[in-house]
């Protein structure tokens, strides 16, 4: 697909955006109009009326009450202007529709969790389908996250024990980044996920089948899938660079030294224990900074990733 | 230079020579600068100490910088990059810019410009000294007994569950606000109980009364910053819940609470600069400042305004759409006194006599640099587009307009502008023009790209990005370079000047103020040979016209310019 | 055409005016110029400790209007007849230090010296009370926010009002603490007759600083105690 942005903006993909846009372009021209009137006059004058003789004394000049009454009425008017097109855009923005598609959205460190109505779940992967209203209910489970798209022109805040939402409109099928612009951490900058804008049917297919069929999918593939989608590329590098926590790569079979003093050959068993129940063997060098979220994977996923990480030699 | 017109005054030379007995010289162990009172000296300890955070700060900056020219890891992993971001946001804010102009050249400038001896409380002053070094000195245990990561703003719940050393800081900038509260009473009773004789409200300087409208906001906001640092410290150490929602407390409140100062103290860093570019457009234009009226009690409105606008901040985090909508209409009303005085400054140039020393030049950057910071914030307060724009490089980029294009480049414009008072010296114009360039150009590089990165879509705070980005990253990085090239040579320039300098005659720009006019340079240690009494306003050049002289300033006046 | 005149008098030299008097520091012309000074910049000061208590006085507020039921209930665990007797005991105290002032105008040292005492003696009483009121807190399992442990009320939010009550009133007994601190260096500079009807500004700026203290007392006692 074409990109459609322009020298400020990222493409304008939903329903609400073109009319950001063009309220961003007013206030962008009126905003270099009178910074060219500012620095134009400044340069005339400093070329026009720069000092000739060391002791010339300029002659007295009238203090214009027009001109300065100009200047404080009409940037109160421009300002009046652009902050009602500002609020009722904003009300727009905050209002959904009551026809919304909603999806569940859950922040964590330092990933996102989907969870649509029939149960359906997914990590970093927002499908949405195209054309239609949909509404993201958000809360944390840990400190402040904001969800932004900015080809969508959305973003609030995500929080611990309250819920807080966004909604929007896609108008065309293809990717788009979903970044975390509330500081949280490490990894903040590492917490990116995407919308995949999807046809109707497909969507409705995808969400239909759990999140799309893996019962079928050979066990390394499905752990390079889930490796992907639960994010554990955030911390855990498969190219051997050491980011907050051990590498993948050499890791099966290797042996492992612990904080407490203990050692232990990476088997099978230590794989699906650290997984599991992460802070029971912290490896020297590391802190015990893994979410014991991923308790909740069932068995086939285990041990899909741990054939997953096996690979990695 | 001065040979023709210096002449011609000598003969009135009064009591005090040039070279004689001034406050530098007048006793000189470290016991006399350690327990001086003198307001003088207790400005230029303030300039050296907070030129040290300056340069702390810049080399975290410059490290900032330096990891994001490239994406993935550069020279530092994501850990350490937050800790230097948080660093370098903290040492700039509460150790540098707060205190910044008024600490430096309030202390120095204000009581002269008042024809006073010293300011109201001279012990006090000295006290709020060691208090903001003891605030500096936490900082800088935090920043070595470890790792602070959680950005200046230490929203909750994160700096409440993060590294500890986030107490150190909470610690340091409760105590550097007390430093704040004392400068700011030390001022406000100065300009109301100090002023010379003749001294009217109308006769004030801008500069002056720019000092007086920070220093309230100083008194009234910098008591909540304390609370709320009170009240984080005791959420981190007892887990009160006030805050923190994993023990029912509520994180918008901190956010209340804490931009409920910190926006106050954004004009607590830029009213300062207002008043300085006043200073230097004025006699650099030979003119009155156009709408003198408009100028000072915009400073007023703006501080008043000032405290009914921190919603702003907060338009995407969960607070009612009603209070948003009244916080981004007050937000425009900011706007206009602002606007009122940038348009003043223009005006006072037209007709008027310009001459394009050094400190003319950084007043002009001042007004090509916080235009572009203005208007980006007046973008920013539109509701609708603040939802795209917030938190991204956008408001990075603003926020640095604001207060590196403001505050910074007006405080080095004034630096410049005053440093023959201060040291008695005057510096190389051609090498300070080309320092003066060079920050210009650098600083417009290194963000300018960062406006374009942040409306598309590029968060702050970030360690990485997606490879879209790189490019506008890369011209940054090479402009923070300019940046330290630059202001390197003002550096370099400086410490030249104070071995190598000419001597400063009293008033080498033919300026208006007491300072100029009735003090020699540097000034004797009580400032003025004999009490000031004030006829005329701060800019009235015309009173002047005999003592021009010399390529174009006072600098016919070696001595100060005083007849009966 | 003269840019400034002089005056006569050389200033800032240490031995200017005739009769020149002591506690006159060098940069003031007149000993009303170094007073009004004093006690405005004091007054902003007391501006500044009602802006650090509003910030408080907010936070109970906002979780009051939340919560209120659970406020109204919490605060039925503190002893307002304590809380009363403290709230006397202080406003005895103000009028002491009132007096004090208006004994050092009348020059008289001794009465002064007494009214001082007797504050100090107040906020000694106060603080012997709030500490009684404190360690029986403690006893009962009420400690603020997360180590809250009482049984007489198990409802949210609770904690939050106790961790305002210890902040609020801790906050100010340390002020009740500078404030003793304050006094008694003054009794020691009566003794030693610093003060009279001349110069009393320390006094003066002590007495407006224990007047504020009080106030907020005012304001915190029915608050916390009574609604």
């Amino acid at each position: 697909m074409e990109p459609k942005g322009t020298l400020w903006l990222p493409p304008a993909e939903s329903t609400l955006a073109p009319e950001i846009d063009s309220l961003f372009y007013f206030v962008y021209w009126i905003s270099v109009i009178i910074f060219a009137l500012v620095v134009i006059a400044m340069l005339i004058f400093v070329v026009k009326y720069r000092r000739r003789k060391a002791d010339e004394m300029p002659p007295h000049v009238e203090e214009n009450k027009l001109l300065e009454l100009s200047w404080i009425v009409v940037p109160t008017i421009l300002c009046l202007i652009v902050f009602t097109w500002g609020f009722q855009s904003f009300l727009r923005l905050g209002t959904a529709p009551p026809d919304s598609y909603e999806i569940t959205v859950r922040a964590k460190k330092w990933l996102w969790e989907f969870e649509y109505p029939n149960g359906t779940r997914a990590t970093n992967e927002l499908r949405v389908p195209v054309g239609r209203n949909v509404r993201l209910v958000m809360s944390s489970e840990d400190v402040l996250h904001s969800f932004f798209v900015p080809a969508f022109r959305v973003k609030h805040d995500v929080m611990p024990n309250r819920y807080t939402a966004v909604w929007f409109n896609a108008t065309s099928e293809g990717e788009q980044h979903i970044f975390c612009t509330e500081y949280c951490g490490t990894q903040h900058s590492g917490m990116l996920a995407k919308v995949i804008v999807l046809p109707q049917e497909e969507f409705t297919e995808w969400v239909e089948s759990g999140g799309g069929k893996t019962d079928d999918l050979p066990l390394p593939e499905y752990g390079a899938m889930l490796y992907q989608q639960q994010a554990c590329f955030t911390c855990h590098s498969i190219d051997g660079t050491q980011v907050i926590a051990p590498t993948f790569k050499g890791l099966y079979g290797s042996q492992r030294a612990f904080v407490d003093g203990g050692t232990a050959t990476a088997d099978d068993n230590y794989i699906r224990e650290s997984i599991l129940n992460p802070t029971a063997h912290v490896v020297q060098g590391f802190n015990p900074i893994m979410p014991a979220s991923y308790s909740s994977l069932d068995e086939r996923q285990v041990s899909a990733l741990i054939e997953f990480i096996e690979l990695q030699q | 230079m001065s040979h023709t017109a210096s002449s011609a005054h000598s003969a009135e030379a009064t009591a005090t020579h040039q070279g004689s007995e001034n406050y530098l010289n007048h006793i000189k162990t470290v016991w006399s600068w350690m327990s001086t009172i003198d307001h003088k000296r207790i400005g230029v300890m303030y300039m050296i100490t907070l030129s040290i955070m300056f340069f702390i700060g810049g080399i975290l900056a410059l490290l900032v910088r330096l990891e994001l020219m490239t994406q993935g890891q550069t020279i530092m992993g994501p850990d350490a990059y937050n800790q230097v971001f948080s660093m370098h946001g903290i040492v700039m804010v509460f150790l540098f810019l707060v205190p910044s102009i008024p600490a430096i050249f309030g202390n120095f400038v204000l009581p002269m410009h008042l024809g006073a001896i010293d300011v109201a409380f001279p012990r006090l002053n000295l006290a709020s000294y060691y208090v903001y070094l003891g605030g500096g000195v936490l900082v800088l245990l935090g920043l070595f007994a470890g790792s602070v990561d959680s950005g200046w703003t230490f929203y909750a719940p994160y700096s409440t569950t993060t590294n500890s050393s986030v107490l150190f800081l909470t610690m340091a900038v409760f105590v550097a606000g007390f430093s704040s509260i004392f400068t700011g009473i030390n001022f406000v009773v100065t300009i109301h109980k100090m002023r010379a004789p003749g001294l009217t409200w109308n006769r004030l300087s801008l500069f002056s009364w720019s000092i007086y409208a920070t220093s309230i906001v100083q008194v009234l906001a910098t008591p909540v910053i304390g609370i709320t640092m009170i009240l984080l410290f005791a959420e981190r150490f007892l887990q009160i819940g006030i805050f923190d929602p994993l023990l029912g407390g509520d994180p918008v409140l901190y956010q209340h609470f804490f931009w409920f100062y910190s926006h106050p103290a954004v004009y607590i860093m830029i009213l300062p600069a207002f008043g300085v570019i006043s200073e230097l457009i004025a006699p650099f234009s030979r003119r009155a400042i156009s709408g003198y009226k408009f100028v000072a009690l915009s400073s007023v409105a703006i501080a008043f305004l000032g405290f009914l606008v921190w919603g702003h901040h907060m338009f995407v985090s969960g607070q009612s759409a009603v209070s948003s909508i009244v916080f981004s209409l007050i937000t425009y009303l900011i706007g206009i006194p602002t606007g009122v005085k940038v348009c003043n400054w223009v005006a006072t140039m037209y007709k008027g006599s310009i001459w394009l020393k050094t400190p003319m030049l950084y007043a002009l950057s001042f007004l090509f640099l916080f235009t572009i910071g203005g208007l980006t914030g007046i973008m920013l307060g539109v509701l609708a587009i603040d939802v795209h724009l917030h938190d991204t490089y956008f408001v990075v980029s603003h926020f640095h307009y604001v207060m590196m294009g403001g505050t910074v480049i007006a405080a080095l414009g004034g630096l410049h502008y005053w440093w023959p008072k201060i040291t008695g010296k005057m510096y190389s114009e051609g090498v300070a023009r080309v320092a003066a360039l060079l920050i210009f150009f650098g600083f417009n590089l290194t963000f300018f790209p960062q406006l374009i990165l942040g409306s598309q879509g590029m968060p702050r705070r970030y360690y990485d990005y997606v490879p879209e980005f790189a490019n506008l990253h890369l011209a940054s990085t090479i402009g923070s370079w300019v940046l330290a090239l630059g202001l390197f040579t003002v550096l370099g320039c400086l410490i030249h000047s104070l071995m190598r300098g000419k001597r400063a005659p009293a008033n080498p720009w033919g300026a208006a103020t007491l300072e100029w006019t009735n003090a020699t340079s540097p000034p004797v240690p009580h400032n003025f040979s004999a009490q000031p009494i004030v006829t005329h306003g701060p800019y009235d050049f015309e009173v002047l016209r005999d003592s021009f002289g010399g390529d174009g300033a006072g600098q016919g006046a070696p001595e100060p310019h005083i007849r009966n | 055409m003269a840019t400034t005149s002089t005056v006569a008098s050389s200033v800032g030299s240490g031995h200017a005016e005739p009769a020149h008097p002591a506690h006159l520091q060098h940069h003031f012309v007149t000993s009303e110029q170094q007073f009004d000074a004093a006690k405005m910049g004091m007054w902003l000061f007391l501006v500044t400790e009602i802006l650090l208590f509003s910030g408080m006085f907010v936070a109970y507020t906002v979780y009051r209007v939340w919560h209120p039921e659970v406020f109204q209930a919490a605060s039925k665990l503190l002893d307002w007849r304590l809380g009363g007797f403290n709230t006397l005991v202080l406003l005895a105290s103000s009028l002491t230090v009132a007096m004090a002032i208006h004994f050092a105008q009348k020059d008289n040292r001794k009465m002064l010296i007494t009214n001082l005492v007797i504050t100090v003696l107040l906020a000694g009483v106060f603080m012997v009370v709030k500490y009684f009121e404190y360690t029986s807190k403690f006893e009962h399992g009420i400690f603020p926010g997360a180590h809250y442990a009482s049984h007489e009320l198990e409802m949210a939010y609770a904690p939050q009002f106790f961790s305002i009550y210890f902040i609020m009133t801790g906050i100010h007994g340390v002020h009740v603490l500078v404030g003793m601190f304050l006094m008694s260096w003054l009794v020691i500079r009566s003794m030693r007759g610093h003060f009279s009807s001349a110069w009393y500004t320390p006094v003066e700026l002590t007495g407006l600083y224990w007047h504020i203290v009080d106030i907020i007392w005012i304001f915190l006692f029915p608050l916390m105690y009574l609604i």
